[in-house]
């Protein structure tokens, strides 16, 4: 439970990140989701063996990170934690592809190990992205950009308290945890029992705290709509980093950079 | 101004499991009057503030805010009458935002743009707290919290003030920072609270529950004199009228049994 408190905090300061002030951060966070948006659809579009056609899209995170002032070594690390969960993903493609499909001299590489190492590269990509994403935006404007962009308002609405009471709730339970431990003196305490009933109450402390909040935003004159406050505009930066952008995926996608630097640079050689 | 009255009928409130929290509470609090209920726990102060609001329905008796008694057409207009402000701050600050927070009850009144705006300057300006605006409420101190509480109520306007224990929670210093605030309000304000001393410094009457009834409704010094009614609602005197039992010399008085 430690552990998930802790990251909570690291990611309220991936939040915090959100409150810089650079030209990327100024920019609307509508261009920004769609930008990541086509960032993701372009890398996970590629075909599964492909590897290198993904290094040219690292130029994205590494361009945004240094303009908007992200710590890249931060970032490293969250994505770092991430990817364990790709692997476990990938690992068996090795064993059930066997068939060689690049040959390094006398070593072979199969299919099954490409793809894994597509998988790794491409998880990195997409989980950076959204992590910048969060950097660069923070969430509640995603969320109001998500609407904007025509998510149902149930939705955007719900991340919204999901967000906020995120931190509630993990004091909550850290809370309830420490309680625990201190009483189990070391050992397991009830073992998987207790962890049961203190869940359980985690959910009805969770049950009444939602009623409280309804109570209180019907206090405050809450008829079912949320309105919102924010009148942004969609200006013609924001259309040119969106543009701008997205045509570089597109470049990325169709034309294989790697190969094609590959070729310049024997042609030159040659 | 006749807005500013809360009336209290024969209130009567049974919860569906049958137990009765509140048996006949009539009471009547006119403009501009500070008013403590007090009350042991589960004497029905809180169910009785639920019904202010209309959250919770009457089984019998009536509620007239102002000019309106309460019932479904009136709600919405009773609702920007009594500015309701919790006990936890943590359930009345769900926004992103403490700007947002604010402007949540403005908006819902139906105002909009620069009016939104001024309002939600103008709370955060009363309460002291303008240097919040942009931070998101998880990032607050205890005092900050509660200070923005109350913001997001003042800024629709109420005419009373109805407050769910103020100063719980707080430091000795943010406390006698809201009571230093509460005190500047000109609304009509009803406080429920355990804090006995700042009902003894804020509130000139004070209306004492026990198990569901008024056993007591007076001016706030007569009632804390009577020591027979305060001990027969688990109850003491505030501190401020204890005298201080380290500086007399006097031995601390013991726990009484049964308590």
């Amino acid at each position: 439970m430690a552990s998930i408190a802790g990251t909570v905090k690291d990611f309220r300061q991936l939040d915090l990140l959100a409150a810089g002030d650079t030209g990327i951060h100024r920019l609307d966070a509508r261009a920004k989701v769609l930008v990541t948006l086509a960032f993701i659809l372009a890398v996970v579009s590629l075909d599964k063996y492909e590897l290198a056609a993904l290094f040219p899209f690292f130029l994205y995170p590494a361009v945004l990170m240094a303009l908007a002032d992200l710590p890249v070594f931060y970032i490293g690390r969250k994505i770092l934690v991430v990817l364990p969960f790709a692997l476990m993903v990938g690992i068996f493609n090795p064993l059930f592809d066997q068939t060689v499909l690049v040959s390094l001299g006398p070593l072979g590489i199969s299919g099954g190990w490409l793809s894994c190492a597509s998988i790794l590269v491409r998880s990195a990509l997409t989980v950076g992205a959204a992590l910048i994403l969060v950097g660069i935006t923070g969430f509640p404007a995603i969320c109001q950009a998500l609407d904007q962009l025509g998510l149902p308002r149930i939705f955007t609405v719900q991340l919204l308290f999901l967000y906020r009471y995120l931190f509630v709730l993990t004091e909550e339970g850290s809370r309830t945890a420490r309680a625990r431990e201190l009483r189990a003196f070391g050992k397991k305490g009830l073992g998987l029992r207790s962890y049961g009933s203190l869940l359980s109450h985690l959910l009805l402390r969770t049950w009444l705290r939602a009623e409280r909040i309804h109570l209180a935003m019907l206090a405050r004159g809450f008829t079912g709509e949320f309105h919102s406050r924010r009148t942004t505009r969609f200006g013609g930066r924001d259309f040119i980093y969106l543009a701008g952008w997205s045509g570089v995926f597109l470049f990325f996608r169709l034309v294989n950079v790697s190969q094609l630097l590959g070729a310049i640079v024997t042609g030159v050689l040659g | 101004m006749s807005h500013h009255i809360v009336e209290v009928k024969d209130l009567r409130h049974a919860y569906p499991d049958g137990t009765e929290a509140l048996r006949g509470v009539s009471f009547r609090i006119t403009h501009g009057e500070s008013v403590a209920i007090i009350g042991a726990n589960g004497a029905g102060k809180s169910t009785l503030l639920l019904h202010l609001n209309g959250y919770l329905a009457t089984s019998q008796g009536s509620i007239r805010i102002g000019d309106f008694p309460l019932n479904k057409a009136t709600l919405p207009e009773i609702r920007r009458t009594v500015g309701m402000v919790f006990q936890d701050p943590d359930d009345q600050l769900f926004m992103p935002t403490v700007f947002d927070d604010v402007a949540f009850g403005p908006l819902n009144l139906g105002l909009a743009g620069d009016e939104v705006e001024a309002r939600v300057r103008e709370a955060l300006a009363r309460v002291g707290a303008e240097h919040l605006c942009d931070k998101p409420p998880y990032r607050l101190s205890g005092g900050e919290k509660k200070r923005v509480a109350i913001a997001t109520v003042l800024a629709m306007a109420p005419d009373i003030l109805v407050m769910d224990e103020p100063t719980s929670g707080l430091d000795p210093f943010a406390r006698r920072q809201l009571m230093a605030l509460l005190r500047d309000f000109h609304h009509t304000k009803i406080f429920t609270s355990h804090d006995l001393d700042m009902v003894l410094e804020l509130c000139e009457r004070t209306i004492v529950l026990h198990e569901g009834e008024v056993r007591a409704d007076g001016p706030t010094l007569e009632i804390f004199r009577d020591a027979a009614l305060l001990a027969a609602c688990r109850l003491e005197k505030p501190f401020a009228m204890q005298g201080c039992p380290v500086c007399n010399g006097k031995p601390l008085s013991p726990i009484p049994e049964g308590g």
